[in-house]
């Protein structure tokens, strides 16, 4: 499998990511060098093999269902880029 | 009196216990070394007043005798760790001016044991990168030249920052993060030690996150001792962290033997790759004498998928870092670019094409198409699958064997500019640390040896799940017979 320009615009798209036209031009071949060395995964025989969850064996813990924090508004804003009125400030979304 | 500076962490802490200096003498002595240092770019911010504070709050623990573990003890801190009212970047613009509001469980856990801060220290951007060219804030370069030449070293990377402030003596320890190699590969270039833990031995919880499945804080320090101690203050549960493991935390330093008698040592013949250096092989051949010689019996292990480690790293990394860097979005923290007009998309898009740099746009491109609609069973869930097989392979070697000893690294530390044209030939690199890191299982690299050009070379010991002792021990025993004392001349301190 191979990537073409589309095919990055679409990725850089959906990673939300802007590019130029010579971004593109860059990223395809770098992008099919990476990603043609990651095929050789295919050689690998996996059949039956379930695909690895957790390295190390770990028990999901559960806990109370309780508040353990809050009242920190100020200190959850402090690194707003922009912050009014108690909220995070984006453009105006009109649908 | 000797210099304050040649010590570690140990002798820092038995000399200010003894009275020989005290915290505030270290403290001053470590604050004027690291404004020396300013030609390494190992800092991102100096924070000599952290540094201060935590020794005054230990010269008055020491007379009403309430001495903690690290009273005394300065830390370089990697700057991917986040610190309660200091900057907290991960090298990217992205975070510029970052100041989190609440602290690392790690970090919270050395200064509760008495550290200090000497300041935080540069590395590859969000800790992508083996040779720490990837940071917003410049590249560090190493302390160590070659004999026949004055070209800028790589000090390896992630953890850049932390190996060259460690080799040229601006800190005594700092902390690390290893990845896929980041903590062993610059450990190995620089002539440092540094132990990434078992997965899940130290919490993630406050440490900007690059893979989850496989990102683990670890030591480095200037000997197996220091990475023992220091391991120890950063390690144990933290409900925080899902992946915490909720065991107790041993005391390694002082249960640290060089005495391997009735132990196995596994040799992993897939480790043995095409156009390795002879002296890289020849240093790996005397390491397996130096461990014989101390007891251990030396057992020829396979790991037979050892070469699909760094295509599966390739997949699983990136398509963990696609998700966890889209938090970046110019709304809660870190940068915002806005364009005249722009919708809310667009703020996205431009903000993060503005923040992230290439090596981290690359592989968050590269998770983007793993994990996209109709090729994620084909990269992510078949890269979990070798995962799975990569992870039996060290299971059944330890099976026969306690250790396993390869080198760190294919190579000593390269130039700046020698490997970042082509990021295929540096990821490369990683070989030999990515495979423990697929498996989650503990690794350090010990300073071992030269090669031709006065550069030192690493060996690395593996281990099993949770036996970090069993790797701390035979690290020990290399360091004893290796007697590694070399350091880099003294080229920057002005």
């Amino acid at each position: 499998m191979s990537v073409d320009a589309a095919t990055v615009r679409k990725i850089a798209s959906l990673a939300r990511i802007a590019v130029t036209d010579g971004d593109v031009e860059a990223m395809v071949p770098e992008l099919n060098n990476i990603l043609g060395w990651i095929e050789q995964l295919g050689e690998v025989d996996t059949d039956g093999v379930d695909p690895l969850a957790a390295v190390i064996p770990n028990h999901q813990r559960l806990r109370d269902d309780v508040v353990t924090d809050g009242n920190i508004r100020d200190k959850v804003l402090s690194n707003a880029p922009q912050a009014e009125h108690g909220f995070f400030a984006v453009p105006k979304v009109i649908e | 009196m000797t210099d304050i500076t040649e010590l570690g962490i140990a002798g820092l802490r038995d000399g200010f216990r003894d009275g020989d200096f005290s915290a505030r003498e270290i403290a001053d002595a470590f604050t004027a070394k690291v404004a020396t240092g300013k030609a390494l770019n190992a800092f991102i911010i100096e924070t000599p007043d952290h540094a201060i504070a935590a020794a005054g709050a230990a010269d008055k623990a020491r007379a009403t005798g309430e001495l903690l573990p690290l009273s005394g003890v300065p830390l370089g801190i990697k700057d991917l760790f986040c610190t309660a009212g200091y900057q907290t970047t991960a090298a990217s613009n992205m975070l510029g001016g970052f100041v989190p509001p609440y602290e690392s469980t790690v970090t919270g856990k050395l200064f509760a044991a008495g550290a200090g801060m000497l300041g935080k220290l540069n590395l590859d951007q969000f800790a992508m990168g083996s040779s720490n060219e990837t940071s917003a804030f410049g590249n560090v370069i190493s302390p160590w030249r070659r004999t026949d030449g004055n070209a800028a070293l790589a000090p390896g990377g992630s953890s850049g920052g932390s190996s060259s402030a460690i080799a040229a003596r601006l800190v005594p320890a700092a902390t690390g993060t290893d990845t896929g190699g980041s903590i062993r590969q610059p450990a190995a270039f620089t002539g440092i030690t540094g132990i990434k833990p078992t997965y899940g031995r130290c919490s993630r919880f406050g440490i900007v996150a690059f893979a989850s499945s496989l990102d683990q804080a670890g030591a480095m320090a200037q000997d197996v001792r220091d990475s023992a101690i220091l391991l120890e203050a950063m390690s144990g549960f933290d409900p925080k962290d899902s992946t915490s493991l909720d065991v107790s935390v041993p005391h390694w330093e002082a249960n640290l033997s060089s005495d391997l008698k009735g132990k196995k040592v596994g040799i992993p013949k897939e480790y043995r790759v095409d156009n390795m250096p002879a002296e890289i092989d020849a240093l790996w051949q005397q390491g397996i004498e130096w461990l014989r010689d101390a007891g251990a019996e030396i057992v020829d292990v396979s790991l037979p998928h050892t070469r699909y480690a760094l295509p599966t790293y390739y997949i699983i990394a990136p398509a963990e870092a696609s998700s966890n860097l889209a938090r970046y979005d110019g709304v809660r923290y870190g940068l915002r670019d806005l364009p005249d007009g722009a919708n809310l998309q667009d703020m996205y898009a431009a903000t993060r094409a503005a923040g992230f740099g290439p090596e981290v746009k690359r592989r968050i491109l590269i998770g983007t198409y793993v994990l996209s609609a109709g090729f994620y069973d084909a990269y992510y869930t078949k890269a979990q699958k070798v995962r799975a097989l990569i992870a039996r392979d060290f299971e059944q070697a330890f099976k026969q064997v306690d250790v396993l000893l390869t080198p760190t690294a294919p190579s000593a530390a390269f130039a700046l500019g020698e490997k970042s044209a082509d990021p295929l030939e540096m990821y490369l690199n990683d070989v030999f640390t990515v495979p423990a890191s697929l498996a989650g299982v503990p690794a350090m690299s010990v300073p071992a040896g030269l090669d031709a050009q006065g550069l030192p070379l690493g060996l690395q010991i593996i281990g099993r799940p949770l036996d970090e002792q069993g790797v701390l021990n035979a690290g020990l025993a290399i360091e004893q017979r290796a007697g590694f004392s070399a350091q880099p001349q003294n080229w920057w301190a002005k």
